[in-house]
């Protein structure tokens, strides 16, 4: 069943997607074939969003996934996590041919991020809401030990749903955390349906700025768009950011966009993942 | 005991740079007090417990040792999978303070009880689940909370308990204590308490002492990890063993501790009664000494559950 995103905020002229934002795609395509599962379109919509983060503003050392002035990065939408997986991979965290093993026994790669296996994970995700929390709480420590090392919790639309992020937006503004940042990723669509429609979240920036936020919204996957606003965060220095990502779920394969059907596929039969290549340019 | 648990964090705090203080809505004289004197490590956040947990997990995160403070109901069940996932699964060093275990809160009715605290968090992998017995051994509790791996559930009790701990019988978490050692003949029953429920075990096993009947009382102050070797210790010779707790008899100490006799005893189990409160919610308010009888577990109504028990072993 596709569903048209009819109550979506703001349309952009996306940009085409790069060769870059492909290859990572291809990526994420190669980890559902060795899993032959995940969260397809969760995963999709992130792309540009964790790109950019390990691309251009998260400080961070493979080497050394501790060090203590990293940036810490927490994907709070932890079914979106083969987004994050491929930029670890990407960036060295560990062997790229690890993603194959997505989702098997022995793997250290699970259908959601666990900080204690995966280097480079800050925290263990999947269960909605925990991220911010989290993140307010790193922010604080991270303040209290004069660091300067910022963090970034990474959100589903979906996912605010849940009244622990809306617990924490509290407590993030009461504490002035200007060094902690929230994305949005606003593709429109959950598991069930339209976000619109099961939940309705408008207005949504109005609803961060109103919880003491400085907020802004963007094409989340216009590459340079997300680059421009991200190396200007903290967008307030008495204020936590919020930042709303206009996505769309599946993107990047025709097929899978805007299409709550592909929220998860548990079993990826051989020929849809040749489909998904061949979406993707892959011969 | 609260008294002496959140003065404690203070003290604690003065030691130890690592140490941080996060009320729910709960205590705002400690946290105006610690504001004083370290203002960046005392919060006082909302009722917002889940938001809570999963801040302290993230202070825990950077190297800090949390003690969340609220109501016990509120800071167990409310926010259990913030306890499960944020604390539980990370193994982080968070210590949960909840105030007013078991029937404490008893005017206020079931949504204040905690009677079935002890048995969520005993289920969770990595939770160590503390009930001490009295001001004097939360002190010595709390001493050793700085150091210890994962986090802690500490239950805390109403508060003024008469003070049955003894400082020589030392205190070690996961350690349980005998209060009190069958002297003489033979051993014919243990009792097996924790928390308030082990000043009313004792003062059970003076009436039975009274009747001829000389018991162990083991104090197990540490109900996860539980002292199992203690258990087993203890019961070897024994008829009957009993416990008692303030708590349901769903999955707390009661089950703690016939889990641990029917997986270590190999031939022979002594015979076993839980005493407890049944599975129900309260249905009287009063205070917390009245529910306690309605349960059967003031000291002359433990002493009878004793008696009766070995009675039937010796039929």
């Amino acid at each position: 069943m596709a569903i048209d995103p009819t109550r979506a905020v703001q349309r952009y002229q996306t940009p085409p997607l790069d060769q870059r934002s492909i290859y990572l795609r291809r990526l994420v395509v190669r980890a559902l074939e060795g899993g032959g599962r995940g969260h397809v379109g969760s995963s999709l919509s992130l792309i540009e969003i964790m790109r950019v983060l390990y691309d251009d503003i998260l400080r961070f050392r493979p080497a050394d996934p501790a060090w203590a002035q990293r940036d810490r990065c927490i994907l709070s939408k932890g079914h979106g996590c083969l987004a994050q997986y491929v930029m670890l991979a990407d960036k060295g965290f560990f062997p790229i041919d690890v993603l194959d093993g997505f989702c098997r026994y022995d793997s250290i790669l699970g259908g959601h991020p666990e900080a204690a296996k995966i280097p480079g994970v800050e925290a263990s995700t999947g269960a909605l809401g925990h991220g911010l929390p989290i993140g307010v709480g790193r922010a604080l420590g991270l303040r209290m030990q004069r660091q300067d090392a910022r963090v970034f919790v990474v959100t589903g639309d979906g996912e605010i749903n849940e009244g622990s992020v809306w617990e924490a937006a509290l407590s993030a503004s009461k504490h002035h955390l200007s060094n902690l940042v929230v994305m949005i990723d606003y593709n429109k669509i959950q598991s069930a349906g339209a976000t619109a429609e099961i939940l309705d979240l408008e207005p949504l920036v109005d609803k961060w700025r109103s919880f003491g936020f400085a907020t802004a919204e963007v094409d989340g996957h216009d590459v340079e768009a997300l680059r421009g606003l991200l190396c200007r965060v903290p967008l307030d220095s008495d204020r936590p950011t919020a930042i709303v990502c206009h996505t769309i779920k599946g993107k990047g394969i025709a097929f899978t966009e805007d299409d709550a059907d592909w929220h998860h596929k548990s079993s990826l039969k051989a020929e849809v993942i040749a489909d998904m290549y061949a979406a993707l340019g892959v011969e | 005991m609260r008294p002496a648990c959140v003065n404690k964090v203070f003290d604690l705090a003065k030691r130890d740079p690592r140490v941080v203080y996060i009320g729910s809505d709960l205590s705002p004289d400690l946290t105006a007090r610690m504001k004083q004197e370290m203002p960046d490590r005392a919060f006082m956040e909302g009722v917002s417990e889940a938001h809570v947990v999963g801040m302290a997990a993230g202070l825990a995160m950077e190297g800090f040792i949390p003690f969340v403070h609220t109501i016990a109901t509120f800071i167990t069940r409310r926010c259990y999978e913030q306890v499960a996932v944020d604390l539980c699964l990370h193994n982080l060093p968070v210590r949960l303070i909840g105030n007013g275990g078991g029937l404490v809160y008893a005017p206020l009715g079931p949504t204040h009880l905690a009677i079935e605290d002890v048995a969520i968090m005993r289920a969770l992998p990595n939770m160590t689940v503390v009930s001490v017995c009295d001001a004097d051994e939360m002190v010595r509790f709390m001493d050793q909370t700085l150091d210890w791996p994962g986090p802690i559930y500490i239950r805390l009790a109403k508060g003024f308990d008469p003070i049955v701990s003894r400082k020589e019988l030392g205190f070690e978490i996961g350690k349980a204590i005998p209060m009190r050692v069958a002297a003489g003949g033979v051993n014919r029953a243990l009792l097996v308490a924790t928390g308030v429920a082990t000043t009313r075990a004792l003062a059970a096993a003076e009436l039975l002492a009274a009747r001829g009947l000389e018991c162990t009382v083991l104090h197990m102050h540490t109900v996860k990890p539980l002292d199992t070797a203690a258990i087993l210790h203890y019961s070897h010779d024994v008829r009957v063993v009993v416990t008692i707790e303030e708590h349901t008899l769903v999955g707390g100490l009661g089950s703690a501790v016939t889990e641990a006799l029917v997986d270590g005893c190999a031939l022979r189990l002594p015979l076993i009664r839980r005493l407890g409160i049944p599975d129900v919610f309260a249905v009287k308010y009063g205070n917390q000494d009245q529910l306690m009888a309605m349960y059967g577990l003031q000291p002359p109504q433990i002493a009878e559950s004793v008696w009766e028990a070995l009675k039937l072993t010796s039929a």
